[in-house]
């Protein structure tokens, strides 16, 4: 213990560097923006700016996509509240009561409660973090190539147990994914592999940032365009420090369930298909339950906004576990972070503790000073953000596209890429349209090359032998686990037409 | 054309697409490869051959109407959506066309002009200062700071004046 406080204290003045601490600002500034546009999350965000960061060191880097990463998570609910649209899916549950009460001209209550529950997830979460972070990542220190498959096999199956899409169409997406992730030269024997029509182009392989810019950036725009052709109404919010400090008073109100949803956020954010979406839907059903007024919810009960918040806050601190622990990522925003540190030269995986510890526990003090500064920035420029909002999707749409494109160019600095990029938000938006997920494709492309390494390693230290992933106890339990993810579907519907046959 | 037939014709899509991965990772050695383990085409080609499975299983429920898509009888896109998302997705191929020919800043240009102008209908005010400020931007951004040095095309001489004062400093 003594040692985490030490190193916790080490990373907190990292933090607060000169150029961290203007990352910190600037992230989540930006992230509270991104976040309040409707259609703009986390993952695209971080996303169409991670090129931008080469600019900076990587621990810079990373705080910056981190503070974008938690800025997004407060500012999704201020389109929730204002305009009604969630600013990205994870602030879904925030609309449910949260635009009741901008409607009934409560906006200030409803945002100043999504601010301080997100401090309070984040709190929590940034706590359970630093405590679980380093034992977990000590015990991974023993997986050797077939643990780590077993291990993305399991990342895979949450996605097709837990995911809750169609499953072989979650099946086609992880699959597409990880073939992307094995164009180019062969990582063994050097043979270029899938070079279609012999271009160049795919022999330096398909960067994961062209499918995460195409899916995330042109895809997601072209996705928005569709579904907000209508008007909009924006609400209007009036904050003065009176109102702020009566508004603070709710607090007590809705701390206990807010607390319990933090928890569940974060235990639900480390799995990587689960994250900050259900996190908050859970959380909002838990503040219902145990609410002494459950009619209340859904027509304006400031708990209602508070609970998911707490809960969508703690599940991106909670996606970051497994991400720096065992170098799988808990959601799509982190499956990019862990590309972006592949190309800035970091392995990431629990030796990342050993080897790189100014860079891991800088990145867990900067979400300690995040979580602070977003609040801060977030009640001090509410009415600002709410601006923003009105800005037409005609001025910034193209700016978002200029973005992907040279955001695109930038990492290989071909325009084979770009073009494949645009291929890919165009494909990616077409299949969505048809509820094909497109996260798993993101999370697979990262993990590809890993997972065929991991595979090829065991392959060749057995001989061939398959038996390698279950005679191995860690591996085993993985598998295990992963079967049972993949056969829950199945056995919930067996389920439910087993009930319907009783009955 | 229906939410209904775009799903069969998506996954038929999808399986060829399958297929044709399966065939070009057969071009490499898919089997087990004394003391190198698994071919370069192994890993490719089983995964594409799961891919063309998940299609399969696709197809086979849309013909069961399983999947809500395949009982969907409602317009796959709408005029609407074509015309918003066509103007989205043409003007970028625009801007990569344009940027072959003549550059990614005079791209930028009239890229930004026709969005702006005749898609957004915004004032010339607004129109012409973004026109003028983001390329100036993405510039300073990319190639002062970043040193990332974009595409320029034939217009790469226009730029030499300012790489000398770039280089000056």
């Amino acid at each position: 213990m003594e040692e985490i406080l030490l190193h916790l204290a080490g990373g907190l003045s990292q933090a607060m560097e000169p150029l961290n601490f203007m990352m910190i600002i600037l992230g989540c500034a930006l992230g509270l923006l991104i976040g309040a546009m409707p259609g703009l999350g986390s993952v695209n965000g971080v996303a169409i700016l991670l090129p931008i960061t080469f600019l900076v060191p990587p621990t810079s880097a990373i705080i910056f996509l981190a503070a974008i990463y938690y800025g997004a998570m407060y500012g999704g609910a201020i389109s929730s509240i204002t305009l009604g649209i969630p600013g990205a899916s994870t602030a879904v549950a925030t609309v449910f009561d949260g635009r009741p009460l901008a409607q009934t001209g409560h906006a200030d209550k409803a945002l100043t409660a999504a601010a301080v529950a997100s401090f309070i997830g984040g709190t929590i979460s940034v706590v359970l973090f630093t405590l679980f972070a380093p034992p977990l990542a000590t015990f991974a220190l023993k997986f050797g190539p077939a643990e780590e498959f077993s291990l993305m096999l399991l990342a895979f199956a949450t996605f097709i147990g837990l995911g809750g899409d169609d499953i072989p169409k979650t099946i086609f997406s992880i699959l597409v994914g990880l073939v992307l992730a094995a164009v180019g030269l062969d990582i063994i024997s050097g043979q270029p592999r899938l070079v279609f029509g012999d271009i160049d182009g795919f022999l330096h392989g398909i960067n994961f940032l062209v499918l995460a810019i195409g899916i995330y950036g042109i895809g997601e725009m072209l996705w928005t365009l569709e579904s907000t052709q209508g008007e909009v109404v924006v609400h209007k919010v009036k904050m003065s420090l009176s109102q702020l400090k009566s508004n603070l008073k709710d607090v007590k109100t809705y701390i206990g369930t807010t607390s319990l949803g933090s928890v569940l956020g974060y235990f639900v954010g480390t799995l990587p298909a689960a994250g900050a979406t259900p996190a908050s839907l859970m959380a909002y059903g838990l503040a219902k339950t145990f609410s002494k007024d459950p009619d209340s919810f859904g027509k304006g009960n400031v708990a209602g906004v508070a609970a998911p918040e707490a809960a969508n806050n703690a599940a991106s601190t909670g996606s970051m576990l497994p991400m720096i622990t065992l170098g799988i990522p808990g959601s799509p925003t982190t499956a990019i972070l862990l590309g972006g540190m592949i190309i800035w030269g970091l392995r990431p995986g629990p030796l990342l503790f050993t080897e790189n510890p100014e860079f891991v526990w800088g990145l867990i003090g900067s979400l300690y000073i995040a979580n602070f500064a977003t609040l801060v920035i977030n009640i001090a420029f509410i009415p600002l953000f709410v601006k923003v909002l009105t800005i037409p999707f005609t001025i910034l749409a193209p700016i978002i596209y200029i973005l992907c494109v040279v955001g695109g160019y930038a990492p290989t600095q071909t325009m084979h890429d770009v073009w494949l990029m645009l291929l890919f938000g165009v494909v990616g938006y077409l299949l969505r349209k048809l509820n094909y997920p497109v996260a798993p494709a993101v999370l697979a492309i990262v993990l590809g090359p890993l997972a065929e390494r991991s595979l090829r390693q065991s392959l060749l230290s057995s001989q061939g032998e398959m038996s390698i992933f279950i005679t191995r106890p860690i591996s085993a339990v993985c598998i295990l686990i992963a079967i049972g993810l993949v056969s829950y579907p199945l056995v919930k519907k067996f389920k439910k037409k087993a009930s319907e046959t009783a009955s | 054309m229906t939410v209904r037939t775009a799903e069969i014709l998506m996954a038929i899509l999808c399986a060829l697409c399958s297929i044709g991965l399966m065939m070009k990772s057969a071009e490499l050695k898919i089997g087990w490869v004394p003391e190198r383990g698994p071919g370069s085409g192994a890993w490719p080609f089983w995964l594409s051959g799961g891919m063309l499975l998940a299609s399969i299983a696709t197809i086979y429920r849309w013909f069961r109407g399983v999947t809500p898509e395949s009982r969907n009888i409602q317009p796959y896109m709408t005029r609407e959506t074509v015309v918003v998302v066509g103007i989205s997705a043409g003007s970028i191929v625009f801007l990569l066309i344009a940027t072959h020919l003549v550059g990614i800043y005079i791209a930028l240009f009239f890229f930004l002009l026709f969005y702006l102008k005749f898609v957004g209908r915004h004032s010339w005010q607004l129109t012409v200062s973004m026109v003028v400020l983001v390329p100036i931007a993405v510039f300073c951004l990319f190639e002062w700071a970043l040193k990332i040095p974009l595409p320029k095309s034939i217009s790469e001489p226009l730029f030499y004046p300012i790489y000398d004062l770039m280089y000056s400093f």
